[in-house]
């Protein structure tokens, strides 16, 4: 089985509340479920949508195809009715289209009976409910664990006269419900709250505020100051004051506020503050596609800031990897006294997915702050072989200050104009970077172990890939992927490895200048075959990705 | 002949006076000079000094080996004596004391130093006379003559050097940025001050009331390429400069100029980071950020300026570049560059070319100016707003359509995409291959970029008269990076030495990344301090 | 002096009123009895910004005109520390403008002690962002030609509820100013006149000892119009002490969760803690 379920509406027309709803019902079902959304930059009208898929196998992606279209408008019907599978329907009230392959109820007659205007798309969800043959009480019950009182009357009632509308087209089976639905701006939040980020600061910019507002919600339990700053420019100069007191600090913007961090990057790079800063990528240059995705800032953030200094880039790649990653991260920034970035998306940044539980035990916090009985004459900036130097937290040891400085410095953090010491100092900092190496995750490798077709790409895109290359392993295809996690500095042994053997290589990124393939000319002696590059504020489909690599690769 | 004087001493003891009037007389006496300061971030005290060479063949760079030294305080000769050549001499406070004295007035040791050198070189001294007339106030010229001629009586006489016919001007980098943004007609210009760049900012400054030209203080770096994106999309040619530091600021609006496709141009005079790192001091380590600095993709132009001429001809270039294309044109200049006071052939304004690019009512088709309309190669035509009646200029930093409204359209947005960076293939006609100098056919093929130009220039004509077989290729125009020249060049060498001032090698990454090519060898310096010829030479001579 | 280093000499041009603001703080550092390693100095870039190198003191020596952002993080994250930002007039007010207005608004508890010598000295010359009208500078050679800001009536207008002036030529006087700022539960801006020997030839020593006075004793720092008259007067008179004071609650002790328990930094912290925010994506 596997279904999808298009919302379609104006901003303003409560779609994605319904949207929220069919998910966890469906999730309560035992489904997995893949909930991808595209709504427009405003507060009212224009048109939105969310596609609901579900399939007892996992889901890694969108499709292009859907099984219903809930029409909150007639624009909808438009839009999406080239969308619809073979045996597709839409539902929607009858003001708004009878054509043919619609299925059109009087749902605005039945609002009129429950007197509550707002309950409308409940009844289309009702409708849903009995197409598929999911059981009534499924529904009820997450509509009783979101609303209350009247709200949830109006909703329950709603509900059914939906469910009574039609007879059972499916009667699918139900399963055991044991996942947890989340999207990736809530995973990577609670990665963080996991590995103890104790500060967040950001000013609000789509679509990265959603980190910033979950949590926001949960700072009085846990304990986070979060902070909506006056401008990005403060946003990183703040994380830093925050970490150089001790706290574990993270900020985050999009590409465009990102961008005014640019010098405050520069400054984490010498005063070897650790920081971690996320980047939720939206499609530029400037303002752009504010609610769109795109894959166009990662040579930017690798080479962000004036003058040479350590930092490490990972991308994320699910929201599974989004939890594990950020936690990482914290602990990465504070072994090696460094800032790492996290490139996230609008698309996996907002995307709904059915995944297993994380597991909190598995999260270890490595803090690396040196401990007062190790200290004689401190010296923040002690050359050393690591070049990471002991990290005291300001204000914990009688007789010891702590000096951060922008400028060079000697060992003691004291502005220096020598030659010998400026040399030594920024070997120091550039040694950290061959050590971080060690650390360093290879990208995961999915498909067939030496494939002939090769394909690389990074962060959200592996959803799509891994859809895309399931299928063509299962038609018999000699392919496989390397999807980078880590990114910068690029982790190079099994693209070493398997680009000696592969026939091509396949670039699939969503930018329009290829910019892995760019980083994988610089560092390797590899460069890509054939790129397959999407650049429209869109998402590439499992689907989309597979007619490419079938089309242009395969042929 | 090839002398170098060092004058040295605390900031605020005047050594910039005395190398001022030193490197005037020097050129008006007809040498080449090329003079390189070496400053602290601070007003008063520390340690600061000039190299101030000189020669009747052209000078490339500064040279660490001196023949005098003038030492205002008792640090420089402790700090520079090592740098003496054989022979060479030692002008201390102590061996002019009395006169100063006797003068009575501290200041004019600066003059009577000079005296002083001018002797030691069998210099004729009306000449410095001249100059200390134009460059001092009416009331202190009287006594700083008689300062000069004092110095000469003193001093010994140990050389005698016939001059020659001055035809050159005497300038530094930040100073032919300025001359050449005149020359452009550049009618804007803003910065917040930041070392080394606010040279560019003073000079015009110090012309905006004669040349007509909006110079403009702001109150940060992230106002001053949005302002100067307003006065471009206005109409007029418009320029802001920082260093590093500043140019990080700048990055969020150098988006915005891609995205709204106005034509400006910026400089970065780098100085090294990271963060706040040595403000006074040079380095080219933002190569990188440069190429990629800004969120989402766009097209940009990168030139780094090589020399004073370079500096003059390339800034004027860079408008004409930004406004054929649209695009933002970034000029990377150094601290070294930019402060070096060197002599040069005076620039030939003959040579340039004002090419605006700007559109009038015949563009307006069917009465409806299009500010984004599709076109073969890119470029929409420009009109200016307020010029046409009934037709309004809309620029938007949202994807927008070919009118400027915004749009959310897939379709539209993936041509848009295509429209501004199919600029860069048409953009490649207007890209100039790097200098080649030495010979022929080299075995060892040294690249460099920007400011090294002349330390490179100085080895490789070294190495080249003891017989190796080296050349070197010099990048100006280094986004989109030229790669014609390095290709040839590069199969035929059997050892390819990356000579830049950075820890990382960035020209080589890109060299790595464009061209499929890896450099053998790499002689790095990050120190904070300029390259010299003779540095170089011998670490070149190293890996050879 | 526990607060000296020996071996960093300061940078500072010879009559510099940066050494009498050195010697002040040091005095209030000292009567507060804070110790070294109790107190933050927090600082951009400038001649000014150059202090926690001669003050032996934590020190935060940021990017220019960012020395608030982070002070903000610092006290948040340890609100056990005193945190002091030390910067110029260019600093504090142009290039760190937008930021001095919101730290106003968060009332957070920190002193800021803004050096204005009315030019920017270490870059040689140019106008600041309190430079009169019409002075003639290294880069506005034929004078400047935007108003002055008026910090202390911006602050007053903002709603500071700790609003002072001092002068770096009376060292008695500027201490207390500092020890009450530094005491002051919220945000505290004493703006400290000083001469830039270099570059202002204006605004001399002279010229501000010649203008400054004590506001009388009987003055109420309570009075907010009155205050803002104090603010504004700044040509032949000069009026220097604290202007206006009011008791607010400060940004720390809106939080209850800073306010009560120990600095953030002192928190255990343990993942399994978070494992509970999963229930609501069951």
């Amino acid at each position: 089985m596997d279904f999808s379920v298009l919302i379609g509406g104006a901003a303003g027309q409560g779609l994605e509340t319904s949207a929220h709803i069919l998910e966890h019902i469906l999730k309560r079902c035992g489904y997995n479920v893949f909930t991808y959304r595209d709504y427009m930059s405003r507060v009212r009208g224009g048109h939105n949508f969310t596609q609901i898929r579900f399939s007892d196998r996992e889901l890694n992606s969108f499709t292009n195809k859907v099984d219903i279209v809930l029409a909150l408008n007639e624009e909808t019907v438009l839009l999406h009715k080239e969308r619809l599978k073979e045996e597709g329907i839409i539902i929607c009230d009858e003001d708004i289209s009878n054509g043919d392959r619609t299925l059109s109820f009087p749902f605005r007659k039945i609002i009129g009976k429950i007197k509550n205007p707002k309950v409308i798309n409940t009844i289309g969800l009702g409708v849903i409910l009995k197409y598929f043959g999911i059981p009534l009480d499924i529904g009820e019950g997450v509509f009783g664990k979101l609303f209350k009182g009247k709200a949830y009357e109006d909703n329950k009632l709603a509900l059914r006269e939906g469910y009574n509308l039609i007879e059972e087209k499916y009667h699918l089976e139900l399963r055991e419900d044991k996942k947890i639905i989340i999207n990736g701006n809530s995973a990577l939040s609670l990665g963080a709250v996991a590995a103890g980020c104790r500060f967040y600061c950001g000013y609000p910019m789509t679509p990265s505020t959603s980190i910033l507002s979950y949590l926001s919600s949960k700072s009085h339990e846990m304990g986070i100051m979060v902070e909506q700053v006056e401008d990005e420019v403060a946003a990183l100069n703040m994380a830093l004051g925050a970490s150089y007191a001790g706290v574990r600090a993270m900020t985050g913007s999009s590409g465009g506020g990102f961008a005014l961090m640019v010098e405050a990057l520069s400054f984490a790079g010498i005063v070897e503050i650790p920081v971690v800063i996320v980047n939720a990528q939206r499609p530029g240059p400037a303002t752009g596609l504010s609610t769109r995705t795109e894959q166009g800032d990662l040579r930017f953030v690798i080479h962000a800031g004036h003058g040479e200094f350590p930092r490490m880039v990972m991308a994320l790649r699910s929201p599974e990897d989004a939890f594990y990653q950020t936690a990482r991260a914290f602990n990465l920034a504070d072994r090696y006294q460094i800032p790492v970035i996290i490139l996230t998306d609008l698309y996996l940044d907002d995307y709904t997915k059915t995944i297993e539980p994380f597991d909190f035990g598995r999260i270890k916090i490595e803090r690396h702050i040196l401990e007062e009985k190790d200290i004689k004459e401190y010296k923040r900036y002690e050359i050393t072989e690591s070049g990471i130097s002991p990290r005291l937290i300001p204000g914990k040891v009688a007789g010891q200050v702590v000096l951060a400085d922008s400028h060079e410095l000697d060992e003691y953090g004291h502005i220096t104009e020598d030659t010998h010491i400026r040399t030594e100092m920024a070997l120091k900092r550039m040694r950290k970077l061959d050590l971080l190496k060690d650390d360093l995750q290879e990208p995961w490798l999915i498909g067939v172990e030496e494939p002939e077709n090769l394909v690389v790409c990074w962060g959200s895109t592996y959803g799509a890939v891994k859809e895309a290359l399931d299928r063509l392993i299962e038609e018999g295809h000699s392919i496989g992927a390397l999807v980078f996690g880590d990114i910068y500095p690029l982790p190079k042994k099994k693209i070493m490895e398997l680009g000696r053997t592969a026939k091509r290589i396949i670039d699939i990124e969503q930018n329009m200048t290829g910019q892995l393939d760019s980083i994988i000319r610089e560092e390797t002696p590899y460069k890509s075959d054939i790129k397959i590059l999407k650049f429209d504020g869109r998402p590439f489909s499992g689907e989309e990705v597979y007619i490419k690599l079938k089309n242009e690769v395969l042929k | 002949m090839d002398y170098s004087v060092l004058i040295g001493g605390a900031a605020g003891q005047g050594m910039d006076t005395c190398a001022i009037l030193l490197e005037k007389t020097l050129k008006r006496c007809g040498f080449s000079v090329y003079a390189s300061s070496d400053y602290m971030s601070r007003v008063r005290g520390g340690h600061n000094f000039f190299y101030i060479r000189f020669s009747d063949r052209k000078l490339y760079s500064f040279s660490p080996r001196v023949d005098l030294i003038f030492a205002m305080n008792k640090e420089t000769v402790d700090i520079h004596r090592s740098k003496l050549k054989e022979n060479g001499f030692i002008l201390t406070q102590e061996t002019i004391e009395d006169i100063v004295t006797k003068l009575g007035n501290p200041k004019v040791i600066n003059t009577v130093g000079l005296g002083f050198i001018l002797k030691y070189f069998g210099l004729p001294m009306d000449i410095a006379a001249e100059v200390i007339k134009e460059e001092f106030k009416e009331g202190i010229i009287e006594i700083n003559l008689r300062a000069l001629e004092e110095g000469y009586k003193q001093s010994k006489n140990r050389y005698s050097l016939t001059t020659f016919k001055d035809e050159s001007i005497l300038i530094n980098g930040n100073q032919a940025v300025g001359v050449g943004a005149i020359a452009a007609g550049c009618r804007f210009y803003c910065g917040y001050p930041m070392t080394p760049s606010t040279g560019v900012l003073n000079y015009l400054a110090a012309h905006s009331n004669e040349f007509g030209i909006a110079v403009d203080q702001v109150e940060d770096e992230v106002a001053a390429l949005n302002m100067a994106l307003g006065a471009a999309y206005a109409g007029v040619r418009a320029m802001t400069g920082s260093s590093g530091g500043g140019f990080a600021l700048m990055v969020e609006a150098l988006s915005l100029a891609g995205m709204i496709e106005v034509p400006v141009v910026l400089i970065n005079v780098q100085r090294p980071g990271p963060a706040t790192g040595f403000p006074t001091r040079t380095e080219q380590a933002d190569l990188r950020f440069m190429i990629h600095a800004g969120h989402g993709e766009f097209p940009r132009m990168v030139i780094a300026l090589r020399n004073v001429e370079d500096a003059f001809y390339q800034t004027v270039r860079a408008f004409n570049i930004a406004e054929k294309y649209q695009i933002p044109v970034l000029l990377m200049s150094d601290q070294h560059l930019a402060d070096s006071v060197v002599t040069v052939k005076p620039f030939d304004f003959t040579k340039v070319k004002v090419e605006r690019y700007i559109s009038g009512e015949e563009e307006v088709v069917d009465e409806e100016y299009k500010r984004y309309r599709f076109t073969e190669d890119g470029i929409s035509p420009r009109i200016l707003p307020g010029k046409i009646p009934g037709q309004v200029v809309l620029v938007d930093s949202d994807e927008h359509d070919e009118w400027g409204h915004i749009t959310e359209s897939d379709e539209i947005r993936t041509k848009m995409v295509d429209k501004r960076l199919k600029k860069y293939e048409y953009l490649k006609e207007d890209i100039q291959e790097p200098w080649f100098i030495g010979k022929d056919k080299p075995e060892n093929l040294i690249i460099c970029w920007g400011s090294t130009y002349g330390a490179v220039r100085e080895a490789v004509d070294r190495l080249i008269e003891e017989g190796y077989s080296i050349g070197a290729l010099i990048f100006g125009d280094i986004w989109p990076l030229p790669t014609k020249r390095l290709l040839d060049f590069g199969k035929m060498a059997k050892r390819i030495i990356d000579v830049e001032q950075n820890a990382t090698g960035q020209l080589e990454s890109l060299i790595r990344e464009v061209a499929l090519m890896k450099p053998t060898d790499r002689i790095l310096k990050y120190d904070g301090r300029p390259f010299s010829g003779e540095e170089v030479y011998k670490r070149i001579r190293e890996v050879l | 002096m526990k607060y000296e280093y020996k071996l960093y000499e300061p940078s500072w041009c010879p009559g510099c009123g940066n050494y009498m603001i050195r010697t002040a703080l040091k005095m209030a550092l000292e009567e507060l009895e804070i110790e070294p390693h109790e107190v933050v100095l927090v600082s951009g870039i400038g001649q000014a910004a150059k202090m926690q190198h001669y003050i032996k003191v934590n020190g935060f020596n940021g990017l220019h005109g960012r020395a608030i952002p982070p002070a903000i993080g610092i006290r948040l994250a340890n609100k056990n520390l005193k945190v002091i930002v030390e910067s110029g007039d260019g600093g504090s007010y142009g290039e760190g403008g937008n930021h001095f207005i919101h730290a106003i608004r968060r009332n957070i508890d920190i002193a800021h002690f803004v050096h204005d010598n009315q030019i920017y000295g270490l870059t040689k010359g140019q106008a600041s962002p309190t430079t009169a009208m019409g002075q003639k500078t290294t880069l506005q050679f034929d004078g400047v030609k935007v108003e002055p800001i008026k910090p202390l009536a911006l602050a007053l207008t903002m709603g500071a509820g700790f609003v002072a002036r001092g002068f770096s030529g009376d060292i008695p006087h500027l201490v207390s100013l500092m020890k009450a700022a530094i005491e002051y539960k919220g945000y505290a801006l004493v703006d400290i006149l000083q001469p830039c020997v270099v570059w202002n030839r204006v605004n001399t020593f002279a010229w501000y000892k010649n203008r400054v006075y004590h506001l009388p004793e009987d003055y109420d720092y309570t009075n907010k119009e009155e205050a803002m008259k104090k603010a504004l007067e700044f040509d032949d008179k000069i009026p220097i002490g604290i202007l206006y004071k009011e008791e607010k609650e400060s940004y720390e002790d809106r939080f209850d969760f800073i306010k009560n328990g120990p600095p953030l930094v002192d928190r255990q912290l343990n993942p399994m803690d978070a494992e509970r925010l999963m229930e609501e994506f069951r």
